[in-house]
């Protein structure tokens, strides 16, 4: 992706290339060991319309690095690969089942006077793509179940076809020059209530599956923030994803759209309550109109199990139900009535809370400290620096080159186990202040005029005492 | 399968000897003792009174039929009546008239524990009027009439006395009248219809129990509740005394009889010479025995399926916790499928729990802010049986329900949580064992991604204990170790501005405030040492 620097060097332009997605595949060296055989290791190559040697050259190349790689260090293959031009990356989710995305590295071409041909200079930096790397398979698993499961029930070509439906969809809506720390942190943003309603909730969590027995999982969300979630984590985490960057925006545009749009849903006016379905039927008084329930895999006691999706909306309250069977036309209007006019009690019980707490807290305005939060254990983040985050449009209020800071002193903790924290002064007054504590990572960036350490360190202190008054962080 | 009664009489009634050709039986309401009176007196009288452990006896002269005798309070002064007309005291005393009053009376009924009388007036003698004796006065309260089935042409005295009973229910005074046909004329059955005598003195019909049947009846209130006697059936039907702002009232449909249990001596159940006195006594003159009658509360739960109403009618029964408390454990009631029922009977219990501690919250701040302000000494509020606190909850039912086998622990989850929903709805604070329970619960079904949830929310509230708690599942969960530190690092001397305030705004959820506290960044260095002195409240951790 190209983006146009700021820099302008004797009226010419420098050109800005962004990290751009050169290839990504998926083989499996068990497939076809013999010579004459390699092209059945592949099971996914993007783009498909690259020659067949060369795929198989490159599988071969990569397969030849983690091999050699592995004599050094037998538990831990390769992860990387780093040349002048590109990134390759290496992810192994399940055994002999391997993961490549080819990144080119980020470049600025710089333009030659004379008519000579533009200088290409690369750039090295940090990138937080290895974690891009596991969400594709995260999500790949979430839709589809694990590769193993594929292949048991129709073996590779199955697991073939899947891959393809799959991954050519999914690679389209990747974009690389946007992730950034919170896509590696994967996290999730939790919604502030008080006791008395969070209870409430819980209550009516249990009522519902108490009757429905159908359902097996429930959760929360309100103004994609969680607020409960009855799901382990590691299917939250993906499950949460895939919500806020794909099956909300995509039904809150028509939503938004105007009265008179076209694009506006048909709302079944049902006056006892608000709720509509987001998946499966969304016109329930229609019984002549087909409906699905995306199917999903969650991770159970043995294995993983397939499950309904069912997303229930009232207003800005979400609550989704997760159904172990196929899903009648009769399930879907008991589900109705019994959830809607409960769940529209709760919206306007939150919607209060929400809007007191606003009131409270001042109007929307440029947020004191620009921070980033995120603590592993219960994969919390908070941002003050993301605006709004979809799957196209991700805006920061923030220079892209703190960001990269920002990565750089991610990566850094990474190598370590212990807390530390890192200071960094950045360009003109910008100060970069990382802390690592027990599991829970904090960002800081402040921008102060001829500011010192020690101020730069009070300062990170006081936004801890405030904002984190309740959290214990390790000075 | 035995018949459970839930009506019995008491297991030590007073004996006495039985009346004969030469033993006259009288009883007096006002003080509950029972005369013996044998030859008129001269070869004895023996009072035997409820709370006598020895009886009174001594000799009169037989100077006639003795139609009437009673004691005064303390047994002082005896009184005899020996004609219609005159009353005899053997002691020589002065007696003055206090107050006098004319009107045509066709009976009367007295009410020793309000000390009302009421007089049937007029001709139908359904216009009762009653006065209040009180500090030595008698005051006339405004009159009421009693609705007849049937007005009978020409006017004749329609109301007996039979057909009226006084009685304190739940503290306020009713006459009872036993109608023995109503008017409506598709239903021939009895009604007992309640007439409610406020202190201000103004009466009116308040309930009507329907009998849906008919026969002979006797009424008695025991525990505040009204028991109708049907002899034809020899068993009483059992309608409670409905609550005050309920105008229906629960009639339970005529049970399976109901037998009262059998003294030592064998006799014979609603005999011909039972009498019936109220509030709750019956004797029986022929085989002298006076009996109290007693509520068996175990047997009434089978008798509503509605556990609400279960709940409000064990509520306001004396006897009524550990009865109370077997209805929440009993296995069929908490089984899969009855949250709701869960929450309702939690939240009716929380709500005369609460009652009582704002009560005794109120009774302390005014002895503290000192005495006589103004407003008249204010009890210490009694704690009822029907108060059912966290501890008891917890001992008698939560804990044994937690190990219970076959109930799914999303189940166990479910009904802790709504405890403690219903306890929170009450602003009632919670105590740290319930969270220790719910902790302990979540850890032993690995559900440990819940157990962060509860604690990221303050659900489970902070405190010391259950911060050591969590040090102490470290090695199962690790994350138990952050939480317990930020648990530690906030001021837990305030548990209660947590849970009791409903407008907990913007402190809610740890990672997520919006607006913050700004307490010193010293307490960290505070949280520190207390981390380390709680490490050895565990013994040794790793």
């Amino acid at each position: 992706m190209l983006m146009i620097s700021p820099k302008m060097a004797s009226g010419m332009q420098e050109k800005q290339y962004t990290p751009s997605l050169l290839s990504f595949f998926i083989y499996n060296p068990t497939f076809g060991p013999r010579e004459g055989e390699e092209e059945k290791k592949i099971l996914f190559y993007h783009p498909s319309d690259v020659e067949k040697n060369e795929k198989i050259r490159n599988v071969g190349l990569c397969e030849a690095i983690v091999q050699f790689t592995r004599t050094f260090c037998p538990t831990k293959p390769a992860k990387s690969l780093h040349t002048q031009k590109n990134r390759q990356f290496f992810f192994e989710p399940e055994e002999n089942f391997w993961m490549v995305m080819v990144v080119r590295n980020p470049m600025i071409e710089k333009p030659n006077k004379d008519g000579k041909p533009p200088t290409v200079e690369y750039q090295e930096e940090e990138m937080l793509l290895p974690s891009c790397l596991l969400q594709c398979y995260s999500m790949y698993k979430l839709f589809n179940g694990t590769f193993s499961r594929a292949m048991q029930a129709g073996g590779v070509e199955l697991l073939m076809q899947k891959l393809e439906k799959f991954f050519y969809r999914y690679l389209q809506t990747l974009h690389l020059q946007s992730c950034d720390l919170l896509d590696v942190f994967g996290g999730i943003s939790f919604f502030p209530l008080d006791k008395m309603t969070y209870l409430k909730i819980q209550s009516f969590v249990n009522r519902v599956e108490e009757s429905l027995s159908l359902i097996k999982y429930t959760a929360f969300l309100y103004n994609d923030q969680l607020i409960w979630s009855g799901l382990e984590q590691d299917d939250m985490r993906i499950l949460y994803k895939y919500l806020t960057t794909s099956l909300f925006p995509r039904h809150s545009e028509p939503e938004l759209a105007g009265r008179d749009s076209p694009m506006r849903p048909e709302v079944a006016g049902n006056l006892l309550h608000y709720g509509r379905f987001l998946t499966g039927p969304t016109n329930l008084k229609d019984p002549e109109a087909k409906f699905r329930f995306p199917k999903i895999f969650v991770s159970a006691e043995d294995g993983y199990e397939e499950l309904h999706l069912i997303v229930y909306k009232v207003h800005s309250l979400v609550c989704f139900l997760i159904a172990s069977v196929e899903l009648t036309r009769e399930f879907c209007e008991q589900l109705d009535s019994l959830v809607g006019p409960q769940l529209t009690l709760l919206a306007s019980d939150i919607c209060e809370q929400f809007t007191i707490n606003r009131r409270i807290s001042g109007p929307e305005k440029e947020p004191q400290f620009k921070f980033i939060y995120f603590n592993h254990m219960n994969l919390a983040e908070k941002s003050t620096i993301h605006m709004r985050k979809t799957a196209s449009v991700c805006l920061t209020s923030v220079h892209p080159d703190l960001m990269k800071i920002l990565g750089d002193i991610n990566c850094d903790f990474a190598r370590v186990d212990e807390d530390e924290e890192i200071i960094v002064k950045a360009m003109t007054d910008y100060w970069v202040v990382g802390k690592k504590s027990d599991q829970r990572e904090l960002y800081v960036i402040l921008n102060q005029k001829n500011a010192n350490l020690i101020e730069v360190n009070e300062e990170v202190k006081r936004l801890c005492a405030t904002q984190f008054n309740n959290i214990f962080f390790l000075d | 399968m035995a018949e459970e009664h839930y009506l019995e009489l008491s297991e030590n009634p007073v004996q006495f000897e039985h009346a004969s050709s030469v033993n006259n039986v009288f009883f007096d309401e006002a003080n509950k003792q029972v005369f013996a009176v044998r030859s008129g007196g001269a070869t004895g009288v023996v009072v035997k009174g409820p709370d006598d452990k020895s009886s009174v006896a001594f000799r009169m002269d037989d100077k006639g039929e003795v139609k009437c005798i009673k004691f005064s309070i303390g047994n002082k002064i005896l009184a005899v009546q020996r004609t219609s007309k005159s009353v005899v005291f053997p002691d020589k005393r002065s007696l003055k008239l206090l107050k006098s009053q004319s009107i045509n009376v066709n009976w009367y009924q007295y009410c020793p524990e309000t000390a009302v009388i009421l007089l049937s007036t007029t001709v139908q003698g359904n216009i009762l009027q009653p006065f209040a004796f009180r500090n030595g006065t008698m005051s006339k309260m405004s009159k009421f009439e009693i609705e007849l089935p049937v007005v009978p042409k020409p006017a004749k005295l329609s109301l007996s006395e039979r057909d009226i009973a006084m009685a304190t229910i739940y503290g306020q005074l009713y006459v009872m009248y036993l109608k023995h046909h109503s008017r409506t004329a598709n239903s021939p059955s009895a009604e007992v219809v309640l007439y409610h005598l406020s202190r201000e003195g103004s009466c009116k019909k308040s309930h009507v129990l329907k009998l849906n049947t008919t026969g002979k009846f006797a009424l008695n209130i025991v525990d505040n509740l009204v028991v109708v006697h049907h002899q034809t059936r020899l068993c009483p039907e059992h309608p409670p005394a409905p609550v005050l702002l309920l105008h229906r009232p629960l009639v339970f449909p005529a049970g399976p009889a109901a037998v009262p249990s059998q003294p030592p001596v064998p006799c014979q159940l609603y005999s011909s010479s039972w009498s019936v006195f109220q509030p709750d006594i019956i004797i029986s003159a022929s085989e002298g025995y006076l009996w109290y009658l007693q509520v068996k509360l175990p047997p009434t739960v089978n008798l509503l399926q509605d556990k609400g109403k279960l709940m409000d009618f064990l509520l306001r029964r004396r006897e009524c916790k550990m009865v109370i408390l077997s209805v929440c454990s009993q296995s069929a009631y908490l089984t899969a499928g009855s949250l709701p029922v869960v929450a309702t009977v939690f939240d009716k219990l929380n709500q005369v729990y609460k009652d009582y501690l704002e009560a005794e919250q109120s009774y302390t701040q005014a002895m503290e802010s000192g005495p006589s302000r103004g407003s008249a000494a204010q009890k210490r509020p009694v704690r009822t049986q029907a108060v059912i606190d966290q501890s008891d909850m917890y001992t008698h039912v939560l804990s044994s329900f937690t190990e219970r086998k076959g109930v799914s622990h999303k189940f166990i989850i479910a009904v802790l949580m709504e405890y403690i929903r219903s306890l929170n709805q009450f602003q009632i604070t919670v105590q740290h064992y319930l969270y220790e329970l719910v902790i302990k619960t979540l850890v032993q079904h690995n559900l440990f991604y819940m157990l962060h949830q509860f604690l990221q929310y303050h659900v489970l509230s902070d405190s010391k204990p259950l911060a050591c708690l969590l040090l102490s599942l470290e090695s199962t969960y690790p994350p138990a170790h952050q939480l317990s530190l930020d648990m530690l690092k906030v001021p837990n001397n305030r548990p209660e501005t947590r849970c009791c305030s409903t407008r907990c705004l913007g402190r809610s959820s740890r990672e997520t405030s919006d607006s913050g506290e700004a307490p010193p960044s010293t307490q960290v260095s505070t949280a520190r040492s207390t981390w380390l002195t709680s490490s050895s409240c565990l013994g040794s951790r790793r």
